[in-house]
């Protein structure tokens, strides 16, 4: 399961660059998503993947006995994804916003637009 | 609660206030008064931490290394402390800065989220925790920075925003892949575990990712192209404090990266050499061909990130200290300039050289105020900057690396070229239009610009007080037990 994720984390992170290097906004928008699923995909298996067995302690004892799943990169990955949430969501706005006033998302477009407007 | 817990807390509470009241011009003052007690205590934090070694807290019921410390060494203690001081200034000269209209939207909401931001990547001794303050930070920037809707600033944003996401995004998957390397986030406990590391390897990738993550907020070569698109574009008073903090915080990261967390490698003070070098011969050629004062200004800040970068790459006592001292003057001597610039486009209406001129004649007292931090920027005995250089200098000769010793000189003496164009441009030749124009500024932009360049006088007199806070500062970095004992029994 393990070699399946980092797998897939790496075909992620090869689709989210080929978008990013693309002088358009929207598709730099969905690289930005691809990435951080990528990241947040790497950090939930780097506490290594354990199913059914949840971090919970018995009732009868005060400690975790046994192997269970490490909570703590979850908690990390939810953070991160809370996050991530935020940020994308000001991105896809300012990007709305870069649309009306500028007219174009594309990057080499707009540089030419600039140039007009000074001259 | 502890004096560090306050640290944080006030901006954010100073946040959530200056909300409600955005509309009410009672705003500034809650805000002045906030950070002039955010100084008073980050003075009262270097004190102690000067007198009494390493301080550290534990956020919530969980104990250290489990749950989030914060923690403070002399380096902290003392960025907090520039931090609150820029943030002051600042503050105060965007009280005539900033339009009404932005003031209404949330310019200090976002402004007081920034400086705890700035606060709490200064004080964390935790990596996660670090990546969190970074995201605080950068939606604070974010949001400042297009606050005024210019389409110009919008453009910039585009970038920033886009660069700026890819470096957290590879910061958090390098915290992933060393939590899974070491299994834990600490940074006492990181110290230890990551030189019982058997995996070379996999340790030298999470310093890559790292590294490269903190390079760009750092803006080193060939990582800076976001920094010049964007600096110039918001209000002065916004670009000021990111000219003087934001960039400051990758470098402090890397600080604690390379001379904490990892163990020293010679590779690495290889690939630190070369990103010095670099990053100062391009900032400063850079700067050269720019005709806009904040244009100049802000490759500035990328050759002078150089120097730092220097101090940690040839990484002896006296070099880190000279880094750290750089650090500080820089802050401080960034911040005044921006703020000037920003004073010239308000008087004269363009930052661009060819279009303006005349101050010299129409305002002796900001030229004066100009000359200082400028003269110190270059390097010019007494002030700041010479010491800075010295030291670093100092400390190249002393392990005969003659090759940085070039380099820092020549790019000394670039920068002296930079800065005389601008004397030349704004302030020297006459205006080319003739227009005469209000030559007052307003008393709340010349106070903050007037405290900043005697501070720089006053370092470049006493430096010894400086320069021994930045001694301290650097042999706790390099020989941290107090700092892992202070993080470790943290309550």
């Amino acid at each position: 399961m393990e070699m399946l994720l980092s797998i897939l984390i790496g075909l992620l992170f090869a689709a989210a660059l080929y978008q990013m290097l693309s002088g358009h906004f929207l598709r730099v928008l969905i690289g930005l998503i691809l990435i951080s699923n990528a990241a947040n995909l790497a950090v939930f298996i780097s506490g290594g993947l354990h199913s059914n067995q949840p971090a919970l302690i018995p009732e009868t004892t005060q400690v975790l006995t046994g192997e269970v799943a490490n909570a703590l990169p979850q908690a990390l990955v939810l953070t991160a994804i809370v996050i991530g949430f935020g940020l994308f969501a000001f991105a896809l706005f300012l990007g709305i916003r870069a649309y009306r006033d500028l007219g174009t998302l594309n990057a080499d477009k707009q540089d030419s637009l600039t140039k007009e407007s000074a001259q | 609660m502890s004096v560090l817990t306050w640290l944080i807390a006030l901006p954010f509470a100073t946040a959530l206030v200056s909300f409600f009241l955005r509309r009410h011009p009672s705003v500034v003052w809650v805000g002045t008064a906030c950070l002039a007690v955010q100084t008073i205590l980050a003075v009262s934090l270097l004190q102690s931490v000067l007198v009494d070694g390493p301080t550290a807290a534990a956020l919530g019921s969980w104990r250290p290394p489990f749950g989030i410390t914060i923690a403070a060494d002399a380096l902290s203690a003392l960025m907090v402390l520039v931090t609150a001081i820029m943030g002051l200034a600042t503050h105060i000269y965007s009280v005539r800065d900033i339009s009404q209209e932005s003031k209404h939207k949330g310019f200090h909401f976002f402004y007081h989220c920034l400086i705890g931001g700035i606060t709490g990547a200064f004080l964390t001794a935790d990596l996660f925790n670090l990546y969190v303050w970074f995201e605080v930070m950068l939606i604070a920037s974010f949001a400042l920075l297009v606050l005024h809707g210019k389409k110009d600033s919008l453009k910039a944003a585009l970038s920033y925003v886009t660069l700026n996401l890819f470096s957290t995004i590879v910061f958090l998957t390098g915290v992933g892949l060393l939590y899974g390397l070491t299994g834990t986030l600490n940074f006492a406990d990181l110290y230890e575990k990551t030189r019982a590391v058997e995996d070379a390897e996999t340790l030298h990738l999470v310093v890559i990712l790292l590294s490269v993550a903190f390079a760009i907020k750092a803006a080193l070569f060939p990582l800076y192209f976001w920094l010049p698109t964007s600096y110039h574009t918001p209000y002065p008073a916004v670009s000021a404090i990111f000219a003087a903090m934001l960039t400051k915080v990758g470098v402090y990261s890397l600080f604690r990266l390379f001379g904490f967390i990892v163990p020293a490698d010679p590779m690495y003070q290889d690939v630190l050499l070369f990103w010095a070098w670099t990053t100062m011969g391009f900032g400063v050629i850079g700067a050269a061909a720019q005709s806009d004062v904040r244009k100049i200004l802000s490759f500035h800040i990328i050759s002078q990130i150089g120097y730092m970068i220097l101090g940690l790459a040839l990484y002896t006592p006296l070099a880190i200290t000279g880094a750290i001292f750089y650090l500080v003057h820089h802050i401080i001597v960034k911040g005044n300039l921006f703020l000037i610039g920003g004073v010239i486009e308000q008087r004269l209406g363009s930052g661009q050289l060819k279009k303006i001129g005349g101050l010299y004649q129409a305002a002796p007292l900001l030229s004066v105020l100009f000359l200082i931090p400028a003269f110190s920027l270059a390097g010019f005995p007494p002030l700041s900057g010479f010491w800075a250089k010295y030291l670093l200098i100092q400390a190249s000769v002393e392990i005969e690396a003659w090759t940085s010793v070039l380099v820092a000189l020549a790019v000394g003496l670039l920068t002296i070229y930079s800065m005389t164009k601008i004397w030349a441009g704004a302030f020297w030749k006459a205006h080319p239009d003739q227009v005469v124009f209000d030559t007052r500024a307003p008393e709340a932009s010349i106070v903050p610009i007037a405290a900043l360049s005697v501070l720089t006088v006053l370092i470049g007199l006493f430096p010894n007080v400086l320069l021994d806070m930045a001694m301290q500062a650097s042999d706790t970095l390099l020989n941290p037990a107090s700092y892992m004992q202070a993080i470790l029994e943290a309550q």
